[in-house]
């Protein structure tokens, strides 16, 4: 399926029933160097709209909010020497974290691209 | 808050806006954070060449004796710091004291010889003005100059970058200052910072700023430097950012800043809050002012707790991640009794302990050119 987005700019793309979850281009663009990734635990529940993970930059930590219930089943442990990958990769190399849906019907709430295209252009 | 109103610019707004800068409210002016390159790349050609930074939001003020009046003197009466020993040229660091020993602000005092130039903090620079106004205005002329360009260039290519077109700024020496000419125009340049390097600070006339910052751009050392890399350049060199690091409920000696007290004004007071000052000067302050390195990546920002075994001695009152080191770094103040380096702390990040210890300041070596 594609990538759908949330209104905090966090994506997530299913592949069966686990999503894999990330921060759009807009979001590492205004965050700007990404110096630290704190990514979940593996094996974590969690809920749709939780901070789960954290984000933090040169200037500030940002917290990130899953777009879907689960649990954890892998965290990106590459970020840990390579963070720069969020600002270079966000929706490739720069993934945080993998989550098997609780409730996959969730995922219906969530942006398409060209709404979440328009969503973006809305906020500049 | 009351309604601040609208932003305020700096004489380089627009000049911000033409380099792409993310421009955002800072003390009522609306400043570049950062440029498209980005803050590492910001601090790193800071580090490494020459940057440029806008602080023209800074606030510049002119004292100058009334007849028979000594100004010198007379900023003694508000500041710890020996003023009246300033050499024509020479420059120092003090701060507006309160009546408690807090601090109102830190400020850079200059002597021209006939005035004393001020440069003072934009979030402070109105509230400062009042203050000066209201003790001073006896004893001097007061001339707030808040429309001037100030800016910085800092980075060890600096020098040559700006002795390019004013030679004599060469052999200036750190915490000097003179009248230079650049473009046609009467400047004032200080060799001084906020970044732990060597660099000058150029207070310029409004409507030549910017002219003079294209100039400066031009040079092939140069780049221009935003909010962001000023602070994570500052917090390197473990410098105070008013406001957080000290404020109106710390002491200069909490704040480890006994070196920036005149010898004299020690033993002999005359400045708001002297007698908390001389008694934390003979018996200690009851918290100091640390550097803190934290194991691991984890950043502890302003605000996090310390800890030694779950008990609480402190609080961090700035943190970041430290761009030259790789790594995350801090400072903040604790108690008296837990605060000698190599103590093993705990800093509270979003809840989670994170072992960290404390260690002297700068992290980064300072480079100031004393000639």
């Amino acid at each position: 399926m594609a990538v759908k987005y949330s209104k905090d700019h966090e994506w997530i793309s299913v592949e069966g029933d686990v999503g894999t979850v990330g921060i759009s281009q807009y979001a590492q663009e205004q965050l700007g160097d990404v110096v630290f990734v704190d990514v979940p635990q593996v094996g974590r529940k969690i809920a749709k709209g939780e901070s789960v993970a954290v984000v933090e930059s040169v200037k500030a930590a940002s917290d990130i909010y899953s777009p879907a219930s689960g649990e954890v089943t892998e965290a990106n442990a590459a970020l840990a020497d390579a963070p720069g990958e969020v600002n270079a990769d966000p929706m490739g190399k720069g993934w945080f974290f993998k989550v098997k849906l609780g409730n996959p019907s969730e995922l219906d709430e969530l942006m398409d691209q060209a709404a979440y295209d328009a969503f973006v252009k809305s906020l500049s | 808050m009351s309604d601040p109103g609208p932003l305020k610019h700096t004489p380089l707004h627009a000049l911000h806006k033409e380099l792409g800068a993310r421009l955002v409210p800072f003390a009522g002016y609306e400043m570049p954070v950062q440029y498209p390159t980005g803050i590492l790349a910001e601090h790193a050609q800071a580090r490494t060449a020459a940057g440029l930074f806008d602080v023209s939001h800074m606030g510049q003020v002119r004292l100058t004796a009334k007849p028979g009046q000594n100004a010198a003197k007379a900023l003694e009466t508000l500041v710890p710091g020996d003023i009246t020993g300033l050499q024509p040229g020479q420059q120092r660091y003090t701060q507006f004291t309160n009546e408690s020993g807090g601090i109102l602000d830190d400020l850079m005092v200059t002597s021209t010889g006939d005035h004393l130039l001020l440069v003072v903090n934009a979030a402070c620079k109105d509230a400062d003005l009042a203050h000066i106004q209201k003790h001073l205005s006896a004893t001097c002329e007061i001339e707030p100059m808040f429309s001037r360009g100030l800016m910085a260039l800092q980075g060890p290519q600096a020098s040559q970058a700006l002795a390019r077109l004013v030679p004599s700024v060469a052999t200036m020496k750190f915490m000097t200052g003179a009248f230079v000419t650049i473009d046609g125009a009467q400047c004032y340049v200080t060799r001084s910072g906020y970044t732990g390097g060597d660099g000058y600070e150029i207070s310029t006339p409004a409507d030549k700023a910017e002219a003079i910052a294209r100039l400066l751009l031009a040079q092939p050392e140069v780049k221009p430097i935003g909010l962001g890399a000023r602070d994570s350049l500052r917090l390197e060199a473990g410098l105070c950012l008013y406001g957080h690091d000290i404020d109106t409920t710390t002491t200069p000696i909490e704040a480890v800043l006994l070196w920036s007290i005149g010898k004299e004004r020690r033993t002999q007071g005359g400045f708001p809050g002297a007698s908390v000052i001389q008694k934390q000067i003979a018996e200690g302050a009851p918290r100091k002012r640390v550097g803190l390195l934290p194991e691991g990546k984890a950043i502890a920002r302003e605000g996090s707790e310390i800890a030694i075994g779950g008990k609480v001695i402190g609080k961090v009152t700035s943190g970041g991640f430290a761009p030259t080191l790789g790594r995350a770094i801090a400072m903040g103040y604790v108690d008296k009794a837990n605060s000698a380096n190599g103590t093993k702390v705990e800093l509270l990040v979003r809840g989670k302990p994170v072992p960290a210890e404390i260690v002297p300041m700068p992290f980064v070596k300072h480079a100031y050119y004393r000639g």
